[in-house]
């Protein structure tokens, strides 16, 4: 019999028996969480079902990080909703100002190993730790709190290996953005992706979390990396080494599918609107003049893509007809740019920094886009009217790009101002 | 009987319950005048009580929000048919009871009225005389539909199985 990939490894551990991809099964969920637009919903799901208990609050968390803080009375309400059920429950609480739930679960909570649900298309994030989160809806997660388990099918792998050396002004970013402009936002549906080669094993946590942020961007249900010493760094870092364990795919493991991505030829490209599988070099997308750049969210918010914006902009001025908008990822990554100087850089280059969360990516508030408005983003999604008017316009890109076009209030290309 | 309602590839669940209206999603059927606004901006003051969304590739893809496929429901839809769905966005829709079903949608047009046959794996399409047959749902999910979505799967058993 063959080796086992990842997923069917993590996913075998919490069934209590060896499991192939395309089996369906009922897995142990090691953490559940959910966020402020889909956890309401999921608290009137599990009153409908008659539990209102948390299997294991410990490992139950309530994100408040979509409109954080409450711009609006019916918000102001859905929070207390969740506070009052988290109070009742037991379940842990992460309230406004605190950051998006997948990067302080990233920092606190998610293990190697781990299976996560949560509420949120962009659970997957966690697969940075080499843990197998996915997203789900509501009610999914609401079964997943009250039960302690969940049901899937154990996904095929996509085996994405990553050599070379990325060239100056090209990031994580480029890598993932190459993937799901080559294989399309449907190119991976159901199926797992595993990331490995030399480009990977050189990536921090941080620089990993941006691929597997994104993963679902081309459908996938989880994208992982296997926990290596990146993962004990980050882990160490953050007071939690001693969750730390290698985990990796069978050498023999069965891959649907091996694709090769030659870091070496990579340029730094952006995903025209309004699909992110639209993605082009940025030599091709012509004079693309921005109203907004905003540099942060659940993709490309942490410490490490604040230094590389922050490098550029360092004593310079924005564009005058260009507002800047930065939302670093959680508190830790705030209070970490406060200390190093990075949040005065971008206060003195013009640029605006708000709170950590989700921010203007979710179109609730924190830089709406109007009729006509084009932004420059370094969020996962440039959907048709995800920040705000249906008649705007959202490119992403790496963050080098968006501080190379906060300066020139164009789409630009980086490696002309490093 | 219903009519189709059409729709191109890759609707997002941005398309389907925009953020701009976030703040109502704990009021669903206010939330539902506006669903599928940006693609079809009369979709919902037209449609009719067991009328079919009639979609290409990849519907429902991005966000996991479930109110998406709600205010579908909401909206009294019968049933979302499309050459293929976002995985998330399936699952939910076998969640809340909203058959999600896979077939050929380019033999179908805008305004074609459609019968389904979940029992015979078949759309029928009463304008054209023809007939689609689609895959059975997987059985897992088959069973949730079948008991009436997630909600009631677990009313009844109290335990997640399969």
């Amino acid at each position: 019999m063959s080796g086992k990939t990842l997923s069917e490894k993590i996913i075998s551990e919490h069934c209590g028996r060896e499991v192939r991809a395309g089996e369906v099964v009922i897995v142990n969920v090691d953490l559940s969480y959910v966020q402020d637009g889909t956890g309401p919903l999921t608290v009137r799901r599990m009153k409908e079902m008659g539990i209102e208990m948390a299997y294991n609050p410990k490992k139950t968390l309530f994100f408040l990080d979509h409109a954080s803080p409450s711009p609006r009375m019916e918000l102001s309400n859905d929070h207390e909703l969740l506070r009052n059920f988290a109070r009742k429950t037991g379940i842990t609480l992460s309230d406004v100002g605190n950051g998006i739930s997948h990067h302080n679960s990233l920092e606190k909570y998610a293990c190697p190993g781990d299976i996560i649900v949560g509420a949120d298309s962009h659970t997957c994030t966690n697969g940075a730790l080499g843990a197998f989160g996915t997203g789900m809806g509501s009610t999914d997660v609401a079964a997943a709190i009250a039960l302690g388990k969940t049901w899937m099918k154990v996904p095929e792998t996509y085996l994405v290996e990553v050599n070379g050396k990325l060239p100056k002004g090209v990031y994580s970013k480029d890598i993932i953005l190459h993937l799901i402009g080559t294989i399309g936002s449907n190119g991976a549906t159901y199926k797992a992706l595993e990331f490995t080669g030399d480009t990977i094993t050189g990536l921090s946590t941080a620089g990993r979390s941006t691929i597997a942020n994104m993963s679902v961007e081309a459908g996938a249900k989880a994208g992982l990396f296997s926990p290596d010493g990146q993962t004990r760094n980050f882990l160490k870092e953050m007071g939690r080494e001693d969750v730390f364990r290698e985990l990796k795919s069978d050498e023999d493991a069965v891959f649907e599918k091996k694709i090769q991505i030659d870091a070496d030829d990579l340029e730094p490209l952006i995903a025209c609107p309004h699909l992110v599988d639209n993605v082009k070099k940025i030599g091709e997308i012509g004079k693309v003049k921005v109203n907004e750049v905003f540099i942060g969210t659940s993709c490309n918010g942490r410490l490490e893509d604040l230094h590389i914006a922050a490098s550029i902009l360092k004593g310079k001025t924005i564009n005058p007809d260009t507002r800047v908008i930065v939302t670093p990822a959680s508190r830790r990554v705030y209070m970490e740019a406060l200390k190093d100087g990075t949040i005065e850089t971008f206060m003195e280059a013009g640029a605006l920094v708000t709170a950590s969360g989700c921010g203007a990516c979710d179109g609730v508030h924190l830089g709406i886009l109007g009729d006509g408005e084009v932004c420059l983003a370094t969020q996962p999604r440039n959907f048709k009217g995800r920040m705000g008017d249906p008649d705007s316009f959202i490119y992403l890109g790496n963050p080098a790009v968006a501080a190379a076009t906060a300066l020139t209030g164009e789409i630009s290309d980086p490696r002309e101002v490093m | 009987m219903g009519k189709s309602w059409k729709f191109g590839d890759s609707i997002s669940t941005d398309v389907i319950a925009p953020g701009r209206y976030f703040h109502l999603r704990s009021n669903l059927p206010e939330l539902a005048k506006h669903v599928l606004e940006p693609a079809r901006p009369e979709f919902a003051s037209q449609v009719q009580s067991g009328d079919f969304v009639v979609a290409g590739d990849n519907f429902g893809l991005g966000s996991s929000r479930e109110h998406a496929p709600l205010i579908i429901k909401i909206s009294g839809i019968k049933a979302v048919l499309a050459k293929s769905f976002a995985r998330i966005f399936y699952r939910n829709c076998i969640n809340i009871g909203l058959p999600a079903i896979n077939c050929n949608t380019d033999k179908i047009d805008e305004g074609d009225e459609l019968e389904l046959d979940m029992e015979k794996s078949v759309v029928r399409n009463k304008t054209k005389g023809t007939e689609l047959e689609f895959p059975p749902l997987p059985p897992v999910m088959n069973r949730i539909l079948q008991e009436g979505g997630l909600v009631a799967y677990i009313k009844m058993h109290k335990r997640m199985e399969i």
